[in-house]
């Protein structure tokens, strides 16, 4: 009985040292290669990080489905939002002649782009579905410039790990990992179904993640900022933000 | 190893006297100890799933068909229950606070530590050959009559007898198959089939299903499913005995003199 609980008293300790052991090693390479979310931390972090970094690991280059025209919904659902700011109503009745993005950050040209400018690069379409983290979808055909041209243009520095990005709300706002930043179906959109992007879908310009849930397609964006960590963006009604944020950053389910 | 030798050794005695019985609660384990605590995470992990499942629910609840759905689409399935957002049309006149965020993150980190454990589980019952000894439906139970005995027995709500109670009858063996073989692979599925990502990566997982929408409905009843499981088994563990399974299933011990306390 005693020559039991002795072998399994070491075996027992063995494989403690050996858990732990490669569970710091599995934290050294998930490091590595980006597969630690920036919510890591607290009661739900382990969850998360399993959950980003198995989706990482499947999904680096994966394209999210896209569909034939006749998917399209029709109409369109526009979810309800927060009321619109004074700065966008000025910008609204001028027909968003003067709406700017501004990107700044970890990049050697920081540059503002006027929306015609955005329109004047080879613009790109997909027909992909946004899912809500409520349950509801539609699909919508996206008219737009990939993210990755903009960043081309302003020349990111090779230490960034994310893009963020603001909505004309000074409040709203959220990022993405430069994986899903470079994605080729990464969009600005500017364009829904063969016309310009309602306001109430984000008009006139909204970031498209097909790959990632509704929240974080965030609407009316004026701001991208490249930067290598999240901390000190402060609180604000972004779902995913860091300090306040109630929903989970990573949103691939 | 050395406990399931001794269920084995305590289910051949028929009618257990007083002196075998006596020595078999000193030995005898009823369940192995990885069944019991994979047991009881799977059951938190259930109640987890659950509570935060019924909280991202009243968020639309609202069941289509196909690959889209909204509240501009016509239901397959409305459930009859308030929702936690404005633009649901429910028939109540208030709306629930939104629960989503903490749900999200509670539902994702439950079902991480169920699929693991899950798999842990798996391979031990093949390895173990608990799975070919105590769930595959033993010769004798592949008889009619056997089968028949045992609807009668559950619809009189027959206590097991002694010797019965060291194993598991041809309704449990079945019914725990499917739960294990069929209803928490298909939820496990339907789950992913609803991640945006994941599909992206295999998107055969949806499509095989009818859609994203057809997913989440699927995931809904099956879910359904798993809840009526849970009931009929905590009834069935009170016709049985309630101390005497809870012990069992706790510390591994059926003491068979106390066991009906």
């Amino acid at each position: 009985m005693s020559d039991l609980s002795r072998r399994r008293l070491i075996i027992g300790g063995v494989a403690a040292t050996a858990g732990v052991a490669g569970l710091c090693v599995a934290a050294r390479i998930a490091q590595k290669y980006g597969l630690i979310p920036p919510d890591h931390g607290g009661l739900y972090g382990p969850g998360e990080t399993l959950t980003y970094a198995s989706q990482r690991v499947l999904t680096r280059h994966s394209l999210a489905r896209e569909f034939p025209q006749s998917k399209i919904s029709h109409p369109p659902l526009a979810n309800e939002m927060p009321p619109l700011n004074d700065a966008f109503k000025r910008l609204q009745a001028g027909g968003f002649a003067d709406w700017r993005v501004l990107v700044d950050g970890m990049v050697d040209r920081p540059a503002s782009f006027s929306l015609a400018q955005l329109k004047s690069y080879p613009s790109r379409r997909q027909i992909t579905m946004l899912q809500c983290e409520e349950g509801w979808s539609y699909i919508a055909e996206w008219i737009g410039v990939p993210l990755s041209h903009v960043l081309d243009a302003v020349r990111v520095r090779p230490q960034a790990r994310y893009v963020v990005y603001f909505s004309i709300d000074p409040d709203w706002w959220d990022s993405i990992d430069m994986a899903d930043a470079l994605h080729p179906q990464t969009f600005l959109a500017y364009g829904m179904n063969g016309d310009e992007l309602p306001v109430g879908n984000g008009g006139p310009l909204r970031i498209r993640l097909p790959r990632q849930l509704g929240y974080k397609s965030v609407k009316f964006i004026t701001r991208l900022t490249v930067t290598d960590s999240l901390k000190g963006f402060g609180k604000g009604s972004a779902a995913a933000s860091l300090e306040g944020g109630s929903y989970a950053w990573y949103a691939g389910i | 190893m050395a406990s399931l030798e001794s269920v084995r050794v305590a289910a051949g005695a028929s009618v257990p006297s007083s002196t075998s019985a006596s020595l078999a609660t000193t030995v005898t384990s009823r369940h192995s100890a990885l069944v019991r605590v994979t047991h009881w995470i799977t059951t938190l992990c259930f109640f987890a799933l659950l509570v935060s499942g019924v909280e991202i629910l009243i968020s639309h609840p609202r069941l289509y068909w196909g690959e889209t759905g909204n509240v501009l689409t016509t239901p397959l399935f409305k459930v009859p229950i308030p929702a936690s957002r404005n633009l649901v049309p429910t028939g109540y006149g208030y709306v629930l606070p939104d629960q989503n965020g903490w749900s999200r993150y509670l539902h994702f980190q439950a079902a991480w530590i169920l699929i693991l454990t899950g798999l842990l589980y798996t391979i031990s019952i093949l390895v173990t050959g608990h799975l070919r000894k105590d769930l595959l439906p033993s010769k004798a139970d592949r008889s009619w009559r056997t089968f028949s005995t045992a609807i009668v027995k559950h619809l009189r709500f027959e206590r097991p007898t002694e010797a019965e109670s060291w194993s598991y009858n041809v309704l449990q063996r079945l019914t725990y198959l499917f739960v294990i073989l069929v209803l928490f692979p298909l939820v496990i599925w339907t789950g992913l089939a609803m991640s945006p990502a994941f599909v992206s990566a295999v998107p055969v997982a949806v499509t095989l299903l009818g859609g994203q929408q057809s997913a989440r409905t699927i995931h809904f009843f099956v879910s359904v499913f798993l809840v009526l499981f849970l009931l009929v088994h905590v009834v069935m563990i009170f016709v049985a005995g309630f101390w005497g399974r809870m012990r069992a299933m706790i510390t591994g011990r059926a003491d068979t003199h106390t066991g009906r306390t």
